[in-house]
């Protein structure tokens, strides 16, 4: 059984290799790099999308325009009270600065994709639609017809309020 | 000449980086991958424009869902659980005894298919409160698409034996033209308040 005796010999605790370890760190690295996206914008309302059983995946991000609606976050409240708020990019926005930003963001799109661009609309699940109706009938207007109601896909839909 | 060592480089510091890499992608990036119901808006309509006479549509060929502000679910009439919403869209979907109440059927060409009997112009309408929770209102949603697209993939199985999904576009098209019934989202109406 000698092989199995100490080498140190001391009796001091033997190091441990650690030169695999930037290897394991750096696999870990490239899982989240192709796994995760960017951070886009910062989100200043809460939304929890609902949930579907039928959602499809988005194929191309970079046709994506993307409206957020829901509660102003809880620190925001004393100043953007807690009704239902529209987000474009980085600041809350009216149903009548909807029109603009599609024009814009239609603008950034190349000539051939313009047909393609698509509206994510991020909703919360507790929103009323009075506000989802005014928004829907403003991409009407801004002739951004076709849209995707973001939501998280599950087997079964479980929580519905 | 005596050999010279190349002397190695010390990578006791490679683990600190890629932690540092590995940090900074953990904080500015999300998991969330982007799914949703892809649905098409209608284009506002040209106000000079009439609705041409044939368009007009019978009032057996439309199902009729309402969700109003207590996020109750009304089918023609009927209020029913939202468990039992996809089944009432299935049997109005795929119509197999074309009943007296059931929506009108027509024999119609399809690519690979031949002569079948398809809806001549049926349609369902989704209708909404401004009250309504967005949440339910997409659970509604997602049940007529789901009830649309279990026929469409049970077809699809059983022509070629492939799910939906992985069909050419050609098939893709002949399988929608089969279950040609659009699910429109009316405009909504205030039936009492929010």
């Amino acid at each position: 059984m000698s092989k199995f005796t100490r080498k140190t010999g001391k009796g001091g605790v033997a190091k441990i290799n650690t030169a695999s370890l930037p290897d394991i760190v750096f696999m870990l690295l490239f899982f989240f790099m192709t796994t995760t996206v960017m951070r886009e914008v910062e989100l200043k309302i809460g939304v929890t999308v609902p949930e579907a059983t039928q959602g499809k995946k988005l194929e191309k991000k970079s046709l994506a325009s993307f409206v957020y609606i829901g509660q102003p976050l809880p620190n925001l409240r004393a100043t953007f009270g807690s009704e239902p708020k529209i987000q474009l990019n980085d600041a809350f926005k009216e149903v009548a600065d909807i029109q603009d930003f599609i024009a814009q963001e239609r603008e950034q799109l190349d000539e051939a994709d313009k047909a393609k661009m698509l509206v994510s609309l991020k909703i919360d699940r507790e929103t009323k639609m009075g506000i989802v109706s005014d928004v829907k009938l403003a991409l009407r207007r801004a002739n951004a017809l076709k849209i995707m109601y973001a939501n998280t896909n599950v087997d079964e839909i479980q929580h519905l309020h | 000449m005596a050999k010279r060592e190349v002397q190695e480089i010390n990578a006791g510091s490679m683990a600190d980086i890629a932690f540092l890499l590995l940090i900074f992608f953990l904080v500015t990036t999300t998991m969330d991958s982007d799914t949703g119901l892809i649905r098409r808006l209608p284009p506002i309509p040209d106000p000079n424009q009439e609705m041409p006479e044939d368009q007009q549509i019978n009032e057996r060929n439309i199902l009729e869902v309402l969700v109003n502000k207590d996020n109750f679910i009304q089918v023609e009439g009927e209020v029913i659980q939202l468990g039992e919403l996809r089944a009432v869209a299935r049997e109005f979907i795929d119509n197999p005894n074309e009943a007296e109440d059931m929506p009108e059927m027509i024999d119609k060409q399809v690519n690979f298919f031949g002569l079948i009997r398809a809806h001549k112009n049926a349609v369902i309408s989704l209708q909404n409160d401004l009250g309504t929770t967005y949440g339910v209102y997409l659970a509604v949603q997602n049940e007529l698409l789901a009830a649309r697209d279990e026929l469409k993939n049970e077809l699809s199985l059983n022509t070629w034996g492939i799910a939906y999904d992985d069909l050419d576009e050609d098939r893709m098209m002949a399988v929608d033209e089969y279950y040609k019934v659009p699910i429109s989202e009316a405009e909504p109406k205030k039936v009492g308040g929010n």
